[in-house]
């Protein structure tokens, strides 16, 4: 699957904006995305599994708030840095 | 307890070397290192650009692994490490987060980590970190992964100790000045705001409050048990069994194996008063220290007492003060200087430097008689650490 990565986080994907991961749910696509680029999966979820106060993740343009979403190979995924703060 | 024994510590020989200021701020970290005069002071960073950084600390065992707590606005909490006294940075591979609660029970999430401390002499490798809201955690190795200290942070009491979320500091409740007794590495204290200082004889398996005199104005028991308000916490490595504490309410000494602190801050002059956040010693005299007072009237504007920055100095463990504000404003200066941004050198005579809110960072040379700034229009300071470079 194809994943979008806001600008905060590319210093985990070597800049890259954009990067492949796999799951079968959220939760198994944040895994497989921190295996391949370690750390970037705690800056956005906390140690409860919940998604940071400012991170937004997009299935197919649907804001998702669990990690139990079920994900299709064709899906694309996007994270955002909320736009907060002034 | 064993840990009420003299230290057969040689005082150390004043250091003659470089200084190195480690400067957290706001938006990044900053590495200062002086001359040999201590006057003409070369600025390394930022470095972590746009994190907030909470605190960077050398560690004096190997005097080459920095660590630094980073996060930002938006992103959660880290750790950063060096082994090259801050040339390349690598990410802790496992930073402090509380467990995972089981299915059903909100759990605690580290919101940032705000103290660090290096481990005992005799434990290379390892350091204590303490977290917003409060959460002890510990690392075997050099601050790559870390654990919960589950004596504490699972603690029955921790939350009649903590007060919960509400209790604390405007910017988030945390634990800070976690001190070990350099006689024996099992003897911890710690520091909460909110919730008091706690001791350890057990390397962290139990805790008991250690609050006994200190004030508590903001609650409505006259001496509670905990629940109290230190705002930094210090003990004399060459003189371990004595804690100074700089309060929400007030400047204490305690001596070991007592349990009660002295308000050792009544004897500030009155129209300055007691409150501040940092506290300094004196690498070499016990009873010699440095406060620096903040406006606790009111609404707590937590600036300097009327707009005239000073730092004071006793040399007889608070049984009196002196003013110290040569070079500093004369007037309309509304300085903050955070917990963690006051710090003393090893020179003799000892250099001063101070953090503050507003980006500057003054200077004396001379255990405070003069001060001088030595930067300004750096973002707002956290913390400073003093350290001496390798020649």
């Amino acid at each position: 699957m194809n994943v979008l990565i806001p600008s905060p986080l590319r210093s985990y994907t070597g800049e890259r904006s954009s990067v492949e991961a796999t799951g079968a749910t959220l939760a198994a696509l944040l895994d497989d995305l921190d295996s391949r680029y370690p750390g970037i999966r705690f800056r956005m979820i906390d140690e409860q599994d919940g998604i940071r106060q400012h991170v937004r993740i997009f299935i197919n343009g649907e804001q998702v708030r669990a990690l139990d979403m079920p994900l299709r190979a064709s899906d694309e995924i996007i994270i955002l840095q909320a736009l907060t703060g002034g | 307890m064993k840990s009420f024994m003299p230290l057969k510590i040689e005082p150390p020989k004043p250091a003659i070397g470089l200084v190195g200021l480690l400067v957290a701020t706001r938006k990044g970290a900053f590495i200062f290192k002086s001359d040999k005069a201590r006057r003409l002071w070369k600025i390394a960073g930022p470095m972590f650009f746009g994190h907030i950084v909470h605190h960077m600390v050398l560690d004096p065992r190997d005097k080459r692994t920095l660590l630094a707590t980073a996060r930002t606005g938006h992103l959660g909490p880290t750790l950063f490490r060096s082994t090259d006294f801050g040339r390349s940075w690598k990410e802790a591979s496992k930073p402090p987060a509380f467990p995972k609660a089981p299915e059903g029970q909100k759990g605690r999430v580290v919101d940032h980590v705000f103290w660090l401390t290096p481990g005992h002499a005799s434990e290379p490798g390892a350091w204590y970190a303490g977290t917003s809201p409060q959460g002890l955690f510990r690392s075997e190795d050099a601050g790559d992964t870390w654990a919960p200290v589950a004596g504490f942070n699972e603690h029955p009491m921790y939350t009649e100790w903590t007060g919960g979320e509400q209790a604390g500091t405007p910017d988030g409740p945390k634990m800070h000045s976690i001190l070990i007794d350099p006689r024996n590495s099992r003897h911890l204290y710690i520091a909460m705001s909110g919730g008091g200082v706690f001791e350890s004889v057990d390397k962290g398996a139990n805790w008991k409050p250690l609050n006994s005199g200190v004030a508590a104005d903001f609650l409505p028991i006259p001496d509670p048990q905990y629940g109290h308000d230190p705002h930094c916490v210090r003990l004399h490595p060459l003189a371990p069994d004595i804690l100074y504490q700089q309060n929400h309410c007030g400047i204490y000494r305690l001596e070991r194996p007592g349990t009660r602190w002295e308000r050792i801050g009544m004897n500030m002059p009155k129209k300055i008063g007691d409150i501040g956040f940092p506290l300094a010693l004196h690498p070499r005299d016990p009873a010699t220290l440095w406060v620096f007072p903040m406006d606790g009237t009111q609404v707590w504007p937590r600036t300097s007492p009327g707009g005239k920055p000073a730092a004071y100095l006793t040399r007889n463990a608070g049984k009196t003060w002196v003013r110290l504000d040569k070079g500093l404003p004369r007037s309309q200066g509304w300085f903050t200087v955070k917990r963690q941004a006051m710090t003393a050198d090893a020179h003799d005579p000892v250099g001063l430097y101070f953090g503050t809110t507003s980006g500057e960072i003054w200077a004396s040379k001379n255990e405070g008689s003069n001060w001088s700034c030595i930067a300004s229009h750096l973002p707002e300071i956290y913390a400073v650490e003093a350290t001496e470079l390798a020649r």
